[in-house]
């Protein structure tokens, strides 16, 4: 069960968002927005399936491999 | 649309603002980009500034950096600063070190938001002190030192590169290890106070070659806040953006409120608006000048070249400042085409600096004095590439 680490600011913009983590200091890019709204969807008890279930199946391993980023540079914890 | 694209196009707010506090400066460096030394009486007061982080706090600019001048003789320096991080603004500032002692090493250790770039410009005492003035090099040692002593990690040892300096790079990364510190390099422009010194200071073309090599060679390791881009043309493309930011993704607020596309364009060519009048926020998303900036660019004379994609022209303000147009190639092209173009261009057409706050004794208007009328010929077109801050940093994509 992921969620925003809480360190991590989000600010929308129209290709997508930027997120930014106060810790570590890095910058990154959601370069979609239904992939932002997968993040907002990740509360800590939301399963990842559950929080792609409006991507199409052809596009979830795309979002997958995008929230396995994440959450290897720390943005989702 | 690719992500570069949207950057070119603006986004709703900078991610890459510099904020210079105060014109004010103990120090008088040859090269300073801002012409500092004297405080400005219309110098935003602590309350103004702090409307503007409560402004940025609301636009989400995650961080600034921090400048002048000298920052940190500000009073409300450090009231500044902590007003900024309890309000979601992080903070990385530049200092020449004349107010880090025991006892602001250890507040800097103890906060988690702020980052500190101790400038340096050369690996040892003569030659910084040279560009610096006399006891520089010491006092930043002396702040390096109280930084270590309290334990605060990775400061930045940022410096301009010069003729006199670009032999010093392994130095400098020594110097930086020493201190458990990164190395950040930066390039030297013909803004401020640099354009008097630009023909002396900047690396010959041989150097050039020596710093794209070093950098290559040092990776990620080392910071340049993508602004060598212009070098990219020797062969493959440095880490970073392939866009000038100006306008875009950063600009300058100055000390009076004055907004500008680059902290390296300070002259009214560049100034987008000023805080006071209409707010920061106003002015990033509805100046006309930035509008402009963020429009395509053709390319100019360089669209021809086989190196423009990799470094799209070079820097819009190392253009301006040396009288070249903002549509050809820069001063320093690696190819040569700057130097020819500057063969073509006369004193008269260089422009003047329209803010000097030179302490008196090193008056760049003086030292200008000479020089013709400014003809304003020059149109503002969209700039290059990022060139002081990489909002890549540490991105992954």
């Amino acid at each position: 069960m992921l969620t925003l680490h809480p360190k991590v600011s989000v600010r929308p913009e129209p290709f997508g968002a930027l997120l930014y983590h106060f810790g570590t200091r890095r910058l990154s890019f959601l370069k979609d927005r239904r992939l932002l709204d997968v993040v907002h969807r990740l509360d800590g008890s939301t399963s990842i399936e559950d929080a792609l279930s409006d991507v199409p199946a052809a596009e979830q391993p795309a979002f997958r491999a995008a929230l396995a980023t994440l959450e290897k540079t720390g943005m989702l914890v | 649309m690719k992500l570069v694209e949207h950057f070119a196009a603006g986004l709703d707010a900078p991610i890459c603002l510099t904020w210079e506090l105060t014109y004010a400066c103990n120090l008088a460096c040859v090269h300073c980009l801002s012409s500092s030394g004297r405080r400005d009486p219309r110098e935003l007061s602590t309350q103004e500034c702090k409307a503007v982080i409560d402004e940025l706090q609301r636009m989400q600019v995650f961080y600034v950096n921090i400048g002048g001048g000298e920052p940190t003789v500000r009073s409300d320096f450090w009231e500044l600063v902590d007003y900024a991080t309890a309000h979601q603004v992080g903070v990385k500032f530049s200092t020449n070190g004349v107010r880090i002692d025991a006892a602001a090493a250890a507040r800097l250790a103890a906060s988690d938001y702020v980052d500190v770039q101790i400038s340096l410009d050369g690996a040892t005492a003569s030659v910084n002190d040279a560009v610096r003035g006399a006891g520089s090099y010491d006092m930043a040692l002396a702040a390096l030192g109280h930084l270590a002593a309290a334990g605060f990690r990775d400061a930045k040892i940022s410096v301009v590169c010069t003729r006199q300096n670009i032999s010093q790079l392994d130095e400098f990364k020594a110097l930086a290890d020493r201190f458990g510190a990164t190395l950040r390099l930066t390039r030297l422009r013909p803004s401020g106070r640099g354009a008097d010194v630009w023909d002396e200071l900047h690396p010959t073309m041989t150097q050039q070659k020596e710093l794209y090599d070093w950098l290559v060679a040092h990776g990620e390791g080392v910071l340049t806040g993508d602004s060598f881009f212009h070098l990219s043309a020797f062969g493959s493309a440095l880490p970073g953006l392939n866009l000038c930011g100006a306008g875009r993704v950063v600009c300058l607020i100055d000390p009076v409120g004055d907004v500008y596309a680059c902290p390296f364009a300070i002259h009214d060519a560049f100034l987008a608006g000023n805080v006071r009048t209409a707010g920061f926020q106003e002015v990033w998303q509805h100046s006309s000048l930035f509008a402009s900036l963020r429009e395509p660019q053709s390319g100019g004379t360089c669209a021809s070249c086989q190196h423009y994609d990799s470094c799209q022209g070079g820097c819009m303000a190392a253009k301006f400042f040396t009288g070249l147009p903002l549509d050809g190639p820069d001063p320093e092209c690696v190819q040569g085409y700057g130097e020819l173009a500057l063969a073509g261009v006369s004193n008269a057409s260089v422009p003047a600096p329209t803010g000097d706050h030179s302490h008196s004794v090193a008056s760049a208007a003086g030292m200008r004095a000479g020089r013709g009328p400014v003809p304003l010929t020059l149109s503002v077109r969209r700039p290059d590439k990022i060139c002081e801050e990489s909002p890549l940093a540490g991105l992954t994509v």
